[in-house]
């Protein structure tokens, strides 16, 4: 059969946002696919330019809608380390706890969504309603949902109460329970398995090459992960990269079950430790200098790079986010990929174009 | 044994009361510091004007001359830095998310 060109996106059941794919196919085989994006570019690096920098990091926030804490986070601790900023032992742990926590609401997210593309829309719904209890948390310790708005430069607006720690903690293990049963599901069920097992293989030295970051690249065997940097309070709280040597979409859905668990792990940890004190410093001065600053969000490293010249306003404003990273992936397995699996293969980076496009 | 593991899950809520509710019959359940609409109280102001310099939106506008406040409802990202700036204490967030608006006209106060 003759070869035929495919659109795939930017509107799709299984995109969450718009990407556009140009598949060429030969019968039901994807030869290649060629992406083009730029459909929700908002500018936002360049309005460093308007808004001052401590204004800005409410639009860092707003880059994404699902790992808007970390955003925020990186944005401060990038002007932090220009203009020397020691923030309070406290903030950094409370950083460390709502950034987990995103991670959380995220996967989940991520699992849902999975369930839905692979049509498993029971387990969707299941996965969705355990989200719905940790945005329930985020909620009552920030004051928002998914744009958590707590963080600031020189630590952080909100601080959590006693009750609230041992509250936080109490409905932890009911979401750590209603977890572990569904994560058993993404793992152990065959209707899951044929639909994920052995496809979009990416070998260790590929993802690698490719510059993959997150669980795409850690379910390929790489043991990277930007919170061994020890930034916030993770220099505290040694943090195991969780990996899998398959390479292929099954191994990355696996690695986001588990790190659901392990950053559960890492609350309880950081809320036993958590130092007593102030929870931010008054910050004066304008920043001047420049600093790559490198986080870890749910869908991989984040790659911050800020430039200020001593006045109000940055001079420049870059930033590397982790579906940027692996779309070249997502190009490299859909090659030779069947055409049903496209969307499971495009949804497996857990693309965030939003974040991509700023 | 996954086949069970979904059964049990899909029994267990079969039987229970759903998680979601009867909204706008049943109201939403409020969660204590939740930011949600900002509510403006006139008799602290002193019409200094910090907020609306400092708003990232750019949703309120304050007249010293004429003693007003307003604020664009479609703007405002309920983010919560005019209260920590406020001087006064005449800015606070309630829990309410107030009433969804169809036109971008201001409230003046």
């Amino acid at each position: 059969m003759a070869r035929t060109v495919i659109p795939f996106g930017p509107q799709h059941p299984v995109l969450p946002e718009p990407i556009h794919l140009d598949l060429v196919v030969e019968d039901e085989r994807v030869l290649e696919a060629r992406p083009s994006i730029g459909f929700i570019h908002r500018g936002l690096e360049k309005l460093v330019e308007k808004k001052d920098y401590i204004e800005f990091t409410y639009i860092a926030e707003r880059i994404c809608g699902i790992c808007s804490f970390i955003h925020g986070q990186t944005y401060c601790q990038a002007i932090e380390a220009i203009m020397n900023i020691a923030v309070p032992p406290r903030a950094l742990y409370l950083r460390t706890v709502w950034g987990e926590l995103s991670r959380i609401h995220s996967h989940l997210l991520w699992l849902g969504l999975m369930a839905d593309a692979v049509g498993f829309e029971s387990l969707f719904m299941h996965s969705w309603r355990v989200r719905e209890q940790v945005l329930d948390i985020i909620e009552a310790t920030t004051g928002g949902r998914v744009i958590f708005g707590s963080c600031k430069i020189g630590g952080v607006r909100r601080d959590i109460d006693a009750a609230g720690i041992s509250d936080m903690l109490r409905k932890l293990e009911t979401i750590e329970q209603e977890i572990r049963r569904i994560t058993k599901v993404f793992i152990n069920d065959s209707s899951i398995k044929s639909r994920l097992c052995g496809v979009g293989v990416l070998s260790r030295e590929e993802a690698y090459d490719l510059g993959c970051v997150g669980p795409t690249l850690r379910g390929s065997g790489v043991a990277q992960d930007m919170r061994q940097l020890g930034y916030a309070a993770f220099a505290d709280l040694q943090v195991e990269p969780i990996t899998r040597t398959e390479g292929d979409s099954y191994s990355r859905c696996a690695v986001r079950c588990d790190e659901l668990l392990q950053s559960i792990d890492l609350i309880r940890k950081a809320m036993s430790k958590i130092p007593a004190g102030e929870i931010e410093i008054k910050v004066t001065g304008n920043p001047s200098g420049e600093v790559t600053m490198r986080t870890e969000q749910p869908r991989g490293e984040v790659v911050y790079c800020v430039k200020a010249n001593g006045t109000r306003n940055l001079q420049r404003f870059r930033v590397r986010t982790p579906t940027f990273a692996n779309l070249p992936a997502v190009l490299k397995v859909l090659q030779g990929c069947e055409l049903a699996d496209v969307p499971v293969l495009v949804l497996t980076i857990d693309p965030c174009i939003s974040c991509t496009e700023r | 044994m996954a086949y069970f593991e979904m059964c049990r899950l899909a029994l267990k809520w079969a039987l229970t009361k759903p998680p979601t509710s009867r909204y706008p019959f049943q109201p939403r359940k409020v969660i204590p510091g939740s930011r949600g609409q900002l509510v403006f109280t006139k008799d602290n102001c002193v019409y200094c004007t910090v907020c609306a310099k400092k708003c990232p939106t750019g949703a309120l506008l304050v007249n010293r001359a004429e003693k007003k406040w307003a604020i664009d409802r479609l703007r405002c990202i309920s983010c919560g830095y005019c209260v920590d700036l406020c001087p006064k204490d005449s800015l606070a967030l309630s829990t309410s998310h107030g009433n969804a608006a169809t036109s971008r006209t201001q409230e003046f106060h």
